[in-house]
């Protein structure tokens, strides 16, 4: 028996998604997979709908009544409006928000929550995964004496960080990033990229992100939204080489916006 | 640019908004300092009458051991304080087993759980029951409660610790509701977005993120209704069967230190040694009450400070 040449089912696949808040259209998606382990990167303008995409994935649109959406979003082949139990979809996928959030819980409770959350309670088990999570956000070495001081102390870059550790540490299908380094120095930017390079291996990445150059380096693909439309999906090297659909696309890419 | 000369003269000049700021300064520091002169004048005349009595004719050790609160005997009369003492604690701690799990419970369903509708209808009964004058609540404790509990214990007496603690933690308890409310309150949303994100349930946001965030807040709304079950009367004189009694039971009557003082006040001479000692026992309460207080405060203190 040959086996089909086939490429792996999406992790998640979009279909005539509209995202309203009261009346207003915050993105309209036609058609949009992200494939497993790659890294997807969307780069867009202030206000373009990338926020509200992750916040859809996630099913945080129950956090906010105003915040409406339509059509279908597939995580793992179901609609995640399907879900009865979204709880469960939630601990398959990380999410990292642009401001940082150390919640005024200890270092080491903040990155053991999740864990914990889905039934670990093995002192040593939850002991490698705080220092895994930890090391692979590149923050181990800074707070590997301070565990038990609360998270919401920490610098803004480390709660950045501490965040990040958290999304890791539910082991997530599906990771996704907004705007993780807004408040990170470049070095220590630059050793997390690595890291999300690595775990690349193992789940898949949405990368929300301001820096054209940072989708540039990570991205497999990269999409460009731009007011509540994509205008541009592609594998990232084509885009930044200038094989585009959409001219606009190029203009955001050097700059050239108004 | 303008000439130096100006701007200094402009930066030493003090205009209408200087001097407004310094009246208000002023103004409100007449009224803090008076409302400090005004506790200050209490607590030296409370001590004025009471102090006296303690260094002479007051034995200490029968004050707090003794349960023998006899003031009106004519030959030996004895100030011992230990059952009234007993009577309090036993009230209070009564009602806090009642008031806690009622108003935590209360005060995280309203912060946590209940919807904008039912939330502020919750709140405005909370800030109702806060509002039942005690006196009421003495006279359903007479009424309704003492013949429940005996009914339904099957005990001689009705006015009992139980019933006064009943009385005294559902007194306790809106106040305790809305202060634990503010300390949930107070956490900031994106605490519990970010753990809800993580797939973390409603509940689990609550018990393991909300409540350590808020937890002094949380002491501080108990603390404050300990310090209210010490510190009231009327209700508790009327629940408590305002008996001289060392408890063994919750459903023997009592009688506390509050509803002592309002009971024997008005029928002794000003001055006398009974005058004196029931003002001993005001120094008591109120040393007792002001330490609660003060530890509420330091702890919501502690939790500003974050
Ligand atoms: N909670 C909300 N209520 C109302 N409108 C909102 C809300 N959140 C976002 N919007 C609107 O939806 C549109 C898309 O916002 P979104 O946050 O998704 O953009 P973004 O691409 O993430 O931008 P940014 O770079 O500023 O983060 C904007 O016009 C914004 O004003
Ligand atoms: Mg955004």
């Amino acid at each position: 028996m040959v086996a089909a040449p086939s490429t792996p089912p999406p992790v998640v696949e979009v279909n005539n998604l509209r995202i309203r808040y009261g009346k207003e259209v915050a993105l309209q998606l036609d058609e949009l997979s992200v494939v497993p382990n790659e890294i997807f990167g969307i780069i867009g303008p202030a206000g373009s709908g990338r926020t509200s995409f992750l916040k859809a994935v996630n099913r945080m649109d129950l956090f906010d009544r105003s915040m409406d959406v339509e059509g279908s979003i597939r995580f793992r082949g179901r609609d995640v409006r399907t879900w009865k139990n979204v709880y469960s979809l939630r601990r398959r996928i990380g999410v990292v928000f642009p401001l940082p959030v150390g919640l005024p819980l200890s270092v080491y409770d903040n990155v053991a929550l999740a864990p914990r959350l889905s039934g670990v309670r093995a002192k040593s088990e939850l002991n490698d995964i705080v220092e895994r999570c930890l090391r692979r956000a590149a923050l181990w070495d800074e707070v590997k004496d301070r565990l038990s001081s609360l998270g919401s102390l920490l610098s803004g870059g480390q709660q950045q960080r501490l965040t990040i550790a958290r999304g890791l540490s539910q082991d997530p299908d599906l990771l996704m990033l907004d705007e993780f380094s807004i408040a990170v120095d470049p070095v220590t930017t630059m050793r997390i990229e690595d890291v999300l390079k690595e775990l690349k291996q193992e789940l898949t990445i949405i990368l929300v992100t301001n820096l054209v150059q940072q989708a540039r380096r990570l991205a497999d693909r990269t999409a460009f939204f731009l007011g509540g439309r994509c205008i541009e999906i592609g594998a990232t090297d084509a885009i930044f080489s200038g094989e585009v659909k959409d001219r606009r696309t190029t203009d955001y890419i050097l700059g050239r916006f108004g | 640019m303008p000439p130096l000369g100006s701007l200094s003269q402009d930066l030493d000049r003090r205009d209408f908004d200087w001097y407004a700021d310094k009246l208000v300064e002023i103004l409100v520091f007449a009224g803090g300092f008076s409302a400090i002169i005004l506790i200050l004048g209490i607590f030296f005349f409370i001590t004025r009458e009471g102090l006296g009595f303690v260094f002479s004719s007051l034995d200490i050790v029968e004050f707090f051991t003794s349960p023998r609160w006899r003031p009106t005997s004519e030959l030996n009369a004895t100030y011992g304080a230990f059952a009234l003492m007993a009577g309090t604690a036993s009230i209070t701690g009564m009602a806090m087993l009642i008031a806690v799990p009622f108003s935590i419970g209360a005060a995280v369903y309203i912060a946590e759980f209940a919807g904008p509708r039912s939330r502020e209808t919750l709140k405005v009964l909370v800030e109702l029951l806060a509002a039942i004058p005690s006196v009421v609540w003495g006279f359903i404790g007479l009424t309704l409660m003492n013949s429940l509990i005996i009914e339904v214990f099957d005990v001689p007496v009705g006015l009992n610790i139980l019933n006064a603690g009943l009385i005294l933690g559902l007194m306790a308890a809106p106040i305790m509701t809305t202060i634990a409310e503010d300390a949930l309150k107070a956490v900031p949303d994106h605490y519990r977005e970010a753990a809800e994100a993580m797939g973390a349930t409603k509940w689990q946001v609550t018990r393991r993120v909300v409540i350590p965030a808020a937890k002094k807040g949380l002491a501080a709304a108990i603390l404050l209704g300990v310090g209210r079950g010490f510190g009231e009367t009327m209700a508790v004189l009327m629940a408590s069967g305002h008996a001289i009694n060392i408890p063994g039971s919750i459903f023997d009557s009592v009688r506390a230190l509050t509803a002592t003082i309002a009971a024997e006040l008005g029928e002794t001479a000003v001055g006398s040694e009974h005058y004196r000692a029931l003002f001993t026992l005001g120094i008591f309460l109120f040393t007792i009450t002001f330490v609660i207080n003060l530890t509420a405060d330091i702890i919501v203190r502690g939790t500003r400070k974050r």
